[in-house]
């Protein structure tokens, strides 16, 4: 097969999945059997594209003309590459979680809940490989659209209300600004197609990029950039799986995915660096990571400390992208994969402690570590992770950008770095602790003895009541992956390399 | 031979057809017949496309009288545009009449209903074609008369005010649009179309020509239901029947902003007058006001015909907004916006007709989880709502970006701001159908409905299907507008 028919496959055959989904709705464990080849599948077909990517190919699937300047074609280039495989390769695992949290909560509306999921990988595929902003544009508001009824899963007012706030910001700010973002830069440039080396220097003045750079940055909803952030906090009523979606496999990492792509490929890191048009980003960026870490400090309920601890993981890519140095770039396009894995093991064991023990609350966390070791431990190193200490992934891309920042004479950015670094050891390590140093609660097995049968003078072992496996060993392998990536960094820079090459 | 006839075909099918309907009093023969006129009214409509795209403006002498004594037939490509629009329109609601229609009226009110629908066809077929000034006002009353029976044929005992509002409005209209058309008369001796568009240039800074052009501008401004003067619409669209909320939406205003175009851009001497008047202006500002006030409006409707017939109102205001760019751009996205709108605004009714049918209500507490009853319905809902927002991969985003672009030709940021706010609106009131069609449980009475009958599904369908096509396949819609926008703009006829 040609590597354009690989391009067309990476949509294709989600939404096939999403189709044979509904016809197997009156049989669960065909439906998850369909989901669970339909993933495996995707996989191997974008990791066809690899090799070709990597060997510096360019493949590309040319689509349809729908009005002058609006095109819809494709390119797979290393950054969406990279994200394609992110996201194709965490709909695996967290398809797994899924039946295992679904099953085990027994959630309502689960077919709707499989094809929904289906389309939005299918949008994040089209959006990793858009050759164009009009398409990315596209598959963009697909990928909102198509996630809607998952935050709006459980129905009740809440969800509905998150829900609606979801729907509000993401798709309002793409109208607002993201709209006239691309007739401004079809305007300037002539064109949307993605270039090594952007599209508009030359072209636009400083204060025109900075304002264009500001319609992207806020039109970008799904990046999370403060003061946008608000439906990401809000989004967390959905079911885990779909906060794992949100959080780690497509929803915000399309976000910061489009911003370095914009970056990158709209602008040009040349561009950026002469005009200093992004240098109000640093400063915004920065601000963001540092205040979304002091408000995760505040939140007990777990999922929302997670939340907030996402817009600031966020805003280290956004940062890097506005930082714009090679190094800056590199190690943005890193953290979307170091900060992927490390956030989608959190919100595993935020669903799987909720499965087995029906708890949402940091302080009603004493002693959970005992029951449950082995989530536990995989919080322990997806914090360290997050944190960015090695012998973990995350310690890279964070290093990447602390030095992308020395690169571009941002000195105040390696400082908030470590700041928020010590910030992120604050939020996430007193949950650790409590989990496996503090005493249970007594009154713990009063209101939840049917979740987690004890047996008087039991050993150890007999304590353990862990989720069903199906949730466990997700959890337990985005944990070990998370270690794995720390000896990958040359084959990820290597990759990430060849978008910063610019033909002469 | 035939091809020769198509200007005089495309409104004598529809006219000798009503009479048929009303002589047969069987409500199934009128529907075959209506389907049958319509439908070759449809492909009347494209013979004349494709005569217009090979040999250019067709002008056929009625009758053989030769202009100006005769009546004339003009057709060029600004009207033949608006002419596949109407009777395309048409074509797709017509078989989507017989469900709801024959279960709600004996056979000769069927009979009835069908032949008023041929001659608001006729008549808003005839509007667009002529090239006489009187015949236009003929056959504006003959379209008009035929919706206030079919507004009146409403199940809710409101339609019957709504249609005499409707009515009483239409009718004042009427007459200042002939008041207008008699005093170019007075200052030219002529009453085609082609003609006046020679004499009015030399004279159009005289104060008869001016009172005409005021005349004309309130009376069409009453009908294409320009912001304030919109008041007849909402009761008309949220009380009358399916059939004639999704036809009038179609169809009739934009009849009405043919025939303002017609008359500003052709009779009146193409772009330049235009903007030389301080109509543009005018405009504009009723345009904004339009988005905005009937939008907000539609947010706060419980009854979901009555808020599409506001965002209707609204969805005006962004046509007529490309009008007063006066620009080649601006007048492409309100061509543009014309063909989609008609096909989305169409389609939306069209399903709730279907509502309608099976939940006796289109009130939104009923439609309380309706979602899950009647998926097909309220997924097509959806997605010409989606439409209505302008999401891309839907018409209505290509309506968007042409009025943005237009816009922003003409270096206004802020309205570049007004008009990306003003989808946000329609996107709010879409939202709120959904939420309640598809999260809440259902109500009492959306717990025993079942999905709409396929007769009426599947017409509504085809308009769901042409939304997302052109939306990714611009060449019938922007292509022929642009042209069509680049003659009106040179005031060419």
């Amino acid at each position: 097969m040609e590597p354009a028919d690989h391009i067309l496959l990476a949509m294709l055959i989600p939404t096939v999945g999403a189709l044979l989904i509904v016809l197997a709705r009156s049989n669960p464990n065909l439906r998850e059997a369909v989901t669970l080849v339909t993933a495996g599948l995707l996989f191997v077909n974008v990791l066809q594209l690899l090799p070709v990517v990597l060997a510096g190919g360019r493949p590309e699937l040319f689509g349809f003309t729908v009005t002058p300047g609006l095109e819809v074609a494709f390119q797979v280039e290393p950054l969406g590459i990279l994200f394609g495989l992110i996201a194709s390769f965490l709909w695996i695992v967290n398809s797994f979680y899924s039946i295992g949290y679904m099953r085990g909560n027994k959630e309502p509306r689960q077919t709707q809940f499989y094809v929904a999921f289906a389309i939005a990988l299918a949008s994040a595929l089209g959006i990793a490989f858009s050759a164009n902003l009009f398409t990315l544009f596209l598959f963009y508001e697909i990928l909102t659209l198509s996630t809607y009824p998952l935050v709006a899963h459980h129905g009740d007012a809440k969800a509905r209300r998150g829900a609606r706030i979801y729907l509000i910001i993401l798709l309002g700010t793409s109208i607002v600004f993201f709209i006239p973002a691309l007739v401004w830069t079809l305007a300037i440039a002539g064109t949307l197609d993605f270039m090594p080396g952007g599209i508009l220097a030359g072209k636009a003045s400083g204060l025109t990029t900075g304002l264009l750079l500001a319609l992207f940055a806020f039109g970008i909803g799904k990046a999370a950039l403060m003061p946008v952030h608000k439906w990401l906090p809000n989004a967390m009523v959905a079911p885990t799986p779909v906060s794992a979606l949100l959080h780690a496999v497509a929803v915000v990492k399309a976000g910061v995915f489009t911003i370095l792509k914009v970056s990158v490929y709209i602008f040009g890191s040349d561009h950026l660096l002469a005009t200093g048009a992004s240098e109000w980003l640093v400063y915004l960026a920065t601000f963001s990571l540092l205040a979304a870490s002091v408000i995760a400090l505040t939140k007990d309920n777990l999922k929302a400390r997670l939340a907030y601890s996402t817009v600031s993981q966020l805003g280290y890519i956004v940062l890097g992208a506005a930082i714009a140095t090679p190094l800056a770039l590199i190690g943005a396009g890193m953290h979307i994969l170091m900060h992927a894995f490390g956030k989608i093991t959190l919100f595993f064991v935020a669903g799987a402690i909720h499965t087995a023990t029906h708890k949402t609350e940091i302080s009603q966390l004493n002693g959970i570590g005992r029951a449950m070791p082995f989530t536990m431990g995989a919080f322990f190193i997806g914090a360290l992770s997050i944190i960015g200490l090695p012998p973990l992934g995350g310690a890279w891309s964070k290093l990447y950008i602390a030095l992308g920042g020395m690169d571009g004479d941002y000195w105040f950015v390696v400082a908030a770095l470590m700041i928020s670094s010590v910030l992120n050891v604050a939020y996430l390590m007193p949950i650790v602790v409590r989990a496996f140093f503090r005493p249970p609660d007594p009154d713990e097995h009063a209101h939840d003895h049917d979740h987690a049968p004890v047996v008087e003078n039991g050993s150890f072992r007999s304590r353990i009541a862990e989720a069903p496996l199906l949730c466990v060993v997700p959890l337990m392998f985005t944990a070990f992956a998370c270690f794995i990536l720390f000896f990958a960094p040359d084959a990820i820079q290597g990759l990430l390399q060849g978008m910063m090459e610019v033909p002469r | 031979m035939l091809a020769q006839h198509l200007p005089a075909l495309q409104v004598v099918i529809p006219l000798l057809a009503a009479p048929l309907c009303a002589l047969f009093r069987r409500g199934f023969i009128g529907w075959l017949i209506a389907v049958a006129a319509n439908w070759l009214a449809f492909a009347a409509s494209i013979g004349l496309l494709i005569r217009v795209l090979n040999e250019g403006v067709i002008s056929y002498a009625m009758g053989g009288w030769a202009p100006p004594i005769g009546i004339e037939y003009r057709v060029d490509l600004i009207n033949v545009f608006v002419l596949l629009v109407v009777s395309g329109v048409g074509a797709v609601i017509i078989p989507f009449a017989r469900t709801g229609t024959a279960a709600r009226f004996n056979d000769t009110d069927q009979a009835w209903f069908y032949t008023m629908y041929l001659l608001a066809l006729t008549g808003l077929l005839g509007v667009t074609i002529t090239g006489d000034a009187f015949n236009i006002f003929v056959f504006l009353e003959i379209s008009s008369l035929a919706s206030y029976v079919m507004i009146a044929m409403g199940r809710d005992r409101r339609a019957l005010t709504a249609a005499y509002q409707y009515l009483i409005m239409g009718t004042v209209g009427a007459t200042f649009i002939v008041i207008g058309i008699g005093l170019l008369w007075a200052m030219t001796g002529t009453l085609n179309l082609a003609d006046l568009a020679q004499r009015i240039p030399e004279i159009n800074d005289t104060r008869p020509v001016l009172a005409a052009l005021a005349f004309l501008t309130v009376g069409i401004s009453l009908k294409l239901a320009l912001f304030p003067l919109h008041l007849w619409l909402p009761n008309a669209y949220a009380y009358a029947p399916a059939v004639t909320s999704a036809f009038l939406a179609g169809t009739a205003t934009k009849v009405a902003i043919y025939l303002f175009l017609r008359f500003f851009y052709t009779v009146f001497g193409g772009g330049g007058f235009f903007s030389s008047t301080p109509l543009p202006e005018m405009f504009l500002v009723l345009s904004i006001v339009a988005m905005f006030a009937a939008s907000t409006v539609a947010l706060f409707q419980d009854d979901v015909k009555r808020m599409f017939a506001y965002s209707s109102v609204a969805q005006i205001g962004f046509i007529t907004l490309g009008i007063s760019f006066v620009t080649e751009a601006g007048l492409t996205a309100a061509m543009t916006h014309l063909f989609n709108h008609a096909i989305m605004k169409a389609g939306i009714f069209m399903l709730l007709g279907g509502v309608m049918f099976r939940l006796a209500s289109v009130k939104l507490e009923d439609m309380a989880g309706i979602g899950r009853k009647m998926p097909f319905t309220m997924g097509g809902i959806v997605i010409l709502g989606l439409g209505l927002i302008g999401t891309p991969g839907t018409s209505g985003f290509i309506s968007k970006w042409w009025i943005v672009l237009a816009a922003l030709e003409k270096d206004q940021w802020w309205l570049v701001a007004l008009i990306l706010v003003a989808s946000l609106i329609t996107m709010l009131y879409v939202g709120r159908i959904v939420e309640v069609a598809y999260f809440r449980e259902p109500s009492a009475k959306a717990a025993s409905v079942r999905e709409a009958p396929l007769a009426m599904l599947i017409p509504a369908y085809v308009l769901v299907a042409a939304t997302i096509y052109f939306g990714l396949d611009t060449n019938w819609s922007v292509g022929l507008a642009q042209q069509a926008a680049a003659d009106l703009l040179a005031g060419l006829y």
